[in-house]
């Protein structure tokens, strides 16, 4: 039976696959016959995203991408890549008072800096196939709308943003495409992480218009969508998955 | 930790209330001023300052820059 979202026979790259939306995102690529490739800073939740992969051949790589050894390491590792998931990054509630150089540069650097030479890299060291996809998960907050305390994630994302739509330009005779996913609240172990209030969340999830927040799986089907080949013809486009959140 | 120096800091993330009003017995969260945006800026602070990284439901049950004062002494200590 066709399946026009089906994954087999590519390889793809997962960044920041050691929890979170990264983790949904490589078991839903192995689900869909990917072989996944899968890096993240926790060799121990790495490896345990890494057992929950479906099928053969996957490979994972701990790394911390800031670190530009590693990076150049992980890069020589790949094999040639048919997907690439831009998925690594942090948040960091701050306000801009009390913002230092060290905040700035650390979430940009994660957040922007990071998935920028990862595609320069792939691109430079020929690891991308042709009719390759490149993803990168990026948010409402910086595009869409912005929160109180989050004004350089914002920034970031929205680098992230601009980044995508000129290497879809540029990428495009190649048949290499390029799409961001802007998704809203995710529940995620960094709302577990009790940075934000419980009852703040409560009254957050409340102003979704489907009345809940997102689930990982939801950004991964997503992903899933732009590697595969049913949207050979998207390229620079920003998927909203917000829940409605930026409708009001 | 320094009572005076900790209502200086929590004095420095306000705009309109004039930083004589605050004392130790301020019941902060009645300031006309006090809001989301406070409460993000004093747990910054507080994270900056004294390298207590308060969660937001830690801070919640404190009123008075006292109880505040004394949670983050506690953590220090």
């Amino acid at each position: 039976m066709l399946n026009p979202f089906s994954l087999a026979g590519k390889a793809i790259l997962v960044t920041g696959a050691s929890s979170g939306i990264g983790r949904a995102i490589a078991v839903s690529c192995s689900q869909m016959g990917a072989t996944l490739i899968i890096t993240g800073r926790n060799e121990t939740r790495l490896s345990e995203t890494y057992s929950m992969l479906e099928g053969d051949n996957h490979q994972q790589i701990p790394a911390d991408l800031t670190n530009v050894t590693e990076l150049d390491t992980l890069v020589e590792r790949l094999p040639k890549l048919d997907g690439l998931v831009n998925n690594a990054g942090i948040a960091k509630p701050l306000v801009l008072q009390l913002t230092e150089t060290e905040d700035v540069n650390e979430v940009l650097q994660i957040n922007a800096l990071v998935p920028i030479h990862l595609t320069r890299l792939v691109l430079q060291k020929k690891k991308l196939n042709k009719g390759a996809s490149l993803v990168y998960i990026s948010s409402i907050n910086g595009n869409n709308c912005a929160y109180i305390g989050s004004s350089i994630y914002a920034a970031s994302k929205s680098a992230l943003t601009g980044f995508m739509k000129g290497v879809a330009l540029e990428l495009a005779p190649r048949g290499i495409r390029a799409n961001c996913i802007n998704p809203g609240m995710i529940e995620s172990d960094l709302l577990k992480s009790g940075s934000i209030g419980q009852e703040e969340l409560e009254k957050d999830r409340l102003k979704y218009p489907l009345k809940r927040y997102g689930k990982p799986e939801e950004v991964a089907y997503a992903a899933v969508y732009l590697l595969s080949d049913a949207t050979q013809w998207i390229t620079g486009s920003n998927l909203l998955i917000d829940g409605g959140y930026t409708l009001q | 930790m320094d009572a005076t120096e900790f209502i200086k800091n929590f004095a420095a993330q306000f705009d309109d209330t004039d930083a004589s009003e605050f004392t130790l017995e301020t019941r902060f969260r009645e300031l006309d001023e006090w809001s989301s945006l406070n409460a993000l800026a004093i747990l910054n602070m507080i994270g900056k300052k004294y390298s207590v990284f308060l969660k937001p439901d830690e801070m919640k049950p404190t009123n008075t820059i006292q109880e505040l004062f004394d949670l983050v002494n506690s953590k220090i200590s």
